[in-house]
């Protein structure tokens, strides 16, 4: 692993990667979508120029959207790491990644409405630390925008109006109210983590991570590898649209995660990402050496 | 499409319609959050000249300072709307706007000053901030810089050409809520509810 105060760099790159650079099964995702609106409709138009500027932001290393968002970031370190110094590398990066324009100064002092300026704050980047037995450290970021965040919400079932009980049924009118309720605004074409259980605490958390696997991945478990086809097919069936303009693509993906729940909660928690599904990652061996992570 | 130059007349905003896709050119102001409550605070004379017939784009831009000291809009997409809802109708009444830009649309009390004052909601396709940036060739000068920060300060930009699509025009119609009311319906079919 590269020694403390070494990775600023890397993590700079890191940012850089995930802000300009949509990721290919993004992209891809976008593409197929295109391909399903009418040419010259507002949908078709919209996703034009989503694809358009997807390319621009690349070829000229700048923001994709200009709300580059919250860093969310989880690192695996082995035993014996500092994670003090590596989250104090991470914020350091943050701030350099704001002054070299990949990220927008983004953090606003809740009291008294001034912006830090330099994009970190009390709480951003939001940092994750899990020790693991491999020599090598590996982090994985998204970058999470504001508007899609307002968007995200959380049910606890039974919910009487919903007819949602507490059981997978119960899950999926959970999940298609929220992107019912979404509208466009979370800046639809989007993908879903959704977390099944956990805590008010946990399930936030643990509705990110799901944004981490690939959108073509298939759930190890089979009812919600079902589930999560279903809820793509159905939540694109509501007619939302790019941008809320009306059409077939509403949804790119939708990942759910598990975790286990008292006997007196059963929360649906789901997270909305905007197109703009900036995830990137990287592995730093115990030589220093860097391999970027797709 | 349709172009249009700013600063524009009552009239030609009442031509528009939900669905039309047209292109601005000509001279608008940002503003958001922060910006719309001061806007209402008090009236703020010197930047009335700069919204009169012309538009506000909700947007909250990347910014690079150059050594001239003048500015350039690194990424400059849309930010939601809706947040403004309180003082939408009330800032275009009260400033003579011709439009907004944003996304995700406006509410009822919005969708009646436009009707009230000949304004229409524009909408920028969000995220857009690379091919949004490009139509901005110019950054004219801004205001409350200091006090609000970068997102939040109000940026008076020339835009050329740039890309928006009417979902809510003078006359009360509005796509987001032709949008919503077919969605639920399709829910309520989804979840076996008596449509």
């Amino acid at each position: 692993m590269g020694a403390t105060g070494t990775n600023t760099e890397t993590f700079v790159e890191l940012i850089r990667r995930a802000s300009t650079e949509l990721p290919a099964d993004v992209a891809e995702a976008l593409e197929e979508g295109r391909k399903g609106e009418e040419d010259g409709g507002l949908a078709g138009i919209a996703l034009n120029t989503i694809l358009e500027n997807v390319k621009l932001a690349r070829d000229i290393s700048a923001p994709i959207c200009q709300d580059t968002g919250t860093p969310v970031v989880w690192i695996h370190h082995p035993v014996g790491v500092s994670t003090r110094a590596l989250k104090t590398e991470f914020e350091t990066a943050v701030r350099e990644a704001t002054k070299r324009k990949f990220l927008r100064p983004n953090a606003v002092n809740t009291l008294t409405g001034s912006n830090t300026g330099d994009g970190a704050g009390r709480g951003i980047p939001f940092v994750h630390f899990e020790e693991w037995d491999e020599p090598r450290i590996e982090v994985r970021m998204i970058l999470k925008g504001g508007g899609s965040e307002n968007v995200g919400t959380q049910y606890k079932l039974p919910d009487t109006k919903l007819g949602a009980g507490r059981d997978l049924e119960g899950v999926r009118r959970a999940v298609l109210d929220a992107v019912f309720q979404g509208q466009g605004k979370g800046c639809a074409p989007g993908v879903l983590g959704v977390c099944v259980g956990g805590d008010r605490v946990s399930a936030f958390e643990h509705s990110k991570r799901q944004l981490l696997r690939p959108l073509k991945d298939t759930n190890p478990v089979p009812e919600l590898a079902e589930l999560e086809d279903r809820l793509l097919r159905e939540g694109n069936e509501l007619g939302i649209g790019p941008m809320g303009f009306g059409g077939k693509t509403t949804l790119l993906g939708v990942k759910i995660g598990v975790l286990d729940r008292l006997p007196a909660c059963y929360f649906v928690t789901v997270t909305y990402m905007c197109w703009a599904d900036r995830k990137a990652g990287v592995s730093i061996d115990e030589r220093g050496e860097v391999t970027w992570l797709s | 499409m349709a172009e249009l130059k700013l600063p524009v007349s009552e009239e030609t905003v009442r031509k528009l319609k939900v669905g039309d896709f047209v292109e601005l050119t000509g001279r608008m102001i940002t503003g958001r959050d922060a910006a719309h409550t001061w806007l209402m605070k008090e009236y703020r004379e010197d930047v009335a000249p700069f919204m009169k017939d012309s538009v506000i784009y909700h947007c909250g831009p990347v910014v690079s300072a150059n050594d001239d000291g003048s500015y350039d809009f690194v990424a400059a997409g849309p930010t939601t709307s809706i947040r403004e809802e309180p003082y939408q109708a009330d800032v275009i009444g009260r400033y003579g706007l011709r439009g907004v830009i944003g996304k995700g649309g406006m509410g009822a009390k919005t969708l009646a000053g436009l009707a009230e004052h000949g304004a229409v909601y524009l909408h920028a396709v969000g995220g857009a901030a690379q091919v949004l940036a490009r139509a901005i060739p110019r950054v004219e000068r801004v205001f409350m810089l200091e006090e609000f920060g970068v997102p939040e300060a109000l940026w008076v930009i020339e835009v050329d050409r740039f890309p928006v699509m009417v979902t809510m025009d003078s006359h009360g119609g509005s796509l987001h809520d032709q949008v919503e009311e077919h969605s639920q319906a399709k829910l309520r079919e989804l979840l076996g509810f008596s449509v």
